[in-house]
């Protein structure tokens, strides 16, 4: 979570994320700073999208982001590591399914 | 004119308008000496904005204009490269370029925005106002883009298809650039107590430079009569429709109809235009032709 560090007078943190085309998904791009939600989608549209980077735009105020804590990575990530058969391609298909 | 789809129109110097090829070129040049003096003046603020995002959205805005000024200095200097000998040396009174042309060379885009001397700009004055404050600066692109983007609208049905085409890519540009500046208005205009006056300070100030941009001068009749140039009296109209909607929206109060300057389209300008001219144009002067 984004720790308040920062000068009160300063507008709120926002995050950007950008589909780069039609058909992908948003990807974080980064943040800027806003007083809105309008002003987020136009400020990450001249700072994140002026080499041709993006076709939408999401922006989410940084302080509604919950991440995981790092510290607890081993339970959380580390018991997947040996099932590999959760992996479709763990399986054998018979030849006769096609598109698979 | 003929409308004749064999005679088609083609936007070649020499072609077939009723106006005058020099009426044409003045005509290609107040919209591009707009475009290249807005542009200089908001890229000023390059390295200097209010926080990084603006700092970035105002040179967006600003190479902007210097696009539309390329494109349309492109194309008055293939205007000019046409005109017969003896008009071009009438054309402009720059030492500099006048020697070009004794030396029979063609000229080109950067000759036309970085040789021609401050009587040979045909900017609006509004445009080469100093940018002072946000506010200012805020309040001038405002005035200037909804000018800008009626007049682009109206010139997309040009006869003349190279400004049709440039009407039409600019276009996209200057509607974002006049939902900028009106957000910007509306967010300083109805903001705390201090945004409010600066901005209501700036609207008053710059006010008396906005008739200017929709008062025909006889280039602009000429090229409206030939069915090139846009309907100025018919921009009046929707331009002060859509600047008060966005004052009154602001919180700002909109200023009274009062004597209004004039006389940068014909080349007269306020003392700014020199300063902005010294510093735009001093490389090319100093070290002609340098590259870099």
């Amino acid at each position: 979570m984004a720790q308040q560090t920062t000068n009160k007078n300063e507008w709120p943190l926002w995050e950007v994320f950008i589909r780069s085309k039609a058909g992908l998904d948003h990807k974080h791009a980064g943040s800027i700073h806003a007083a809105d939600a309008e002003m987020a989608i136009e400020n990450a549209r001249d700072v994140y999208t002026r080499r041709m980077e993006g076709v939408s735009i999401w922006v989410v105020e940084s302080k509604y982001i919950h991440a995981s804590e790092p510290g607890q990575s081993e339970e959380l990530f580390e018991p997947a590591n040996d099932k590999i058969y959760r992996h479709p391609t763990f399986y054998d298909l018979p030849d006769e399914l096609k598109h698979m | 004119m003929n409308q004749n789809s064999e005679n088609k129109i083609l936007s070649t110097p020499n072609s077939q308008f009723l106006i005058p090829n020099s009426i044409l070129l003045l005509y290609t040049l107040q919209i591009a000496d707009n475009a290249l003096i807005i542009g200089h003046r908001i890229s000023e603020w390059c390295g200097h904005g209010p926080i990084l995002e603006q700092d970035i959205a105002a040179t967006n805005i600003a190479l902007d204009h210097l696009g539309q000024a390329r494109s349309l200095y492109q194309y008055a200097a293939e205007q000019f490269n046409a005109l017969p000998a003896e008009d071009k040396m009438k054309m402009f009174s720059s030492t500099t370029l006048q020697a070009k042309l004794t030396a029979n060379e063609n000229i080109d885009e950067d000759d036309l925005a970085y040789l021609r001397d401050g009587w040979d700009f045909h900017n609006v004055l509004l445009v080469e106002q100093n940018n002072k404050d946000w506010a200012y600066t805020v309040v001038r692109s405002f005035f200037y883009d909804a000018f800008n983007f009626f007049f682009y609208s109206a010139l997309l049905n040009s006869a003349d298809t190279t400004f049709a085409a440039i009407a039409e890519k600019s276009l996209k540009e200057v509607t974002y650039h006049l939902r900028w500046s009106s957000e910007w208005m509306i967010r300083l205009g109805d903001g705390t107590e201090e945004s409010h006056q600066r901005m209501q300070d700036a609207v008053d100030y710059l006010w008396s430079y906005t008739g200017e941009m929709t008062t025909a001068n006889e280039t602009d009749k000429t090229a409206f009569a030939s069915g090139i140039g846009a309907d100025l009296a018919a921009i009046k109209t929707a331009w002060k429709e859509k600047v008060s909607a966005v004052i009154n929206e602001s919180s700002l109060a909109m200023p009274k109809d009062a004597w209004m300057q004039h006389g940068g389209k014909d080349g007269s300008h306020t003392e700014h235009l020199g300063y902005i001219l010294a510093e735009m144009q001093f490389m090319q002067r100093a070290y002609p032709n340098m590259e870099w």
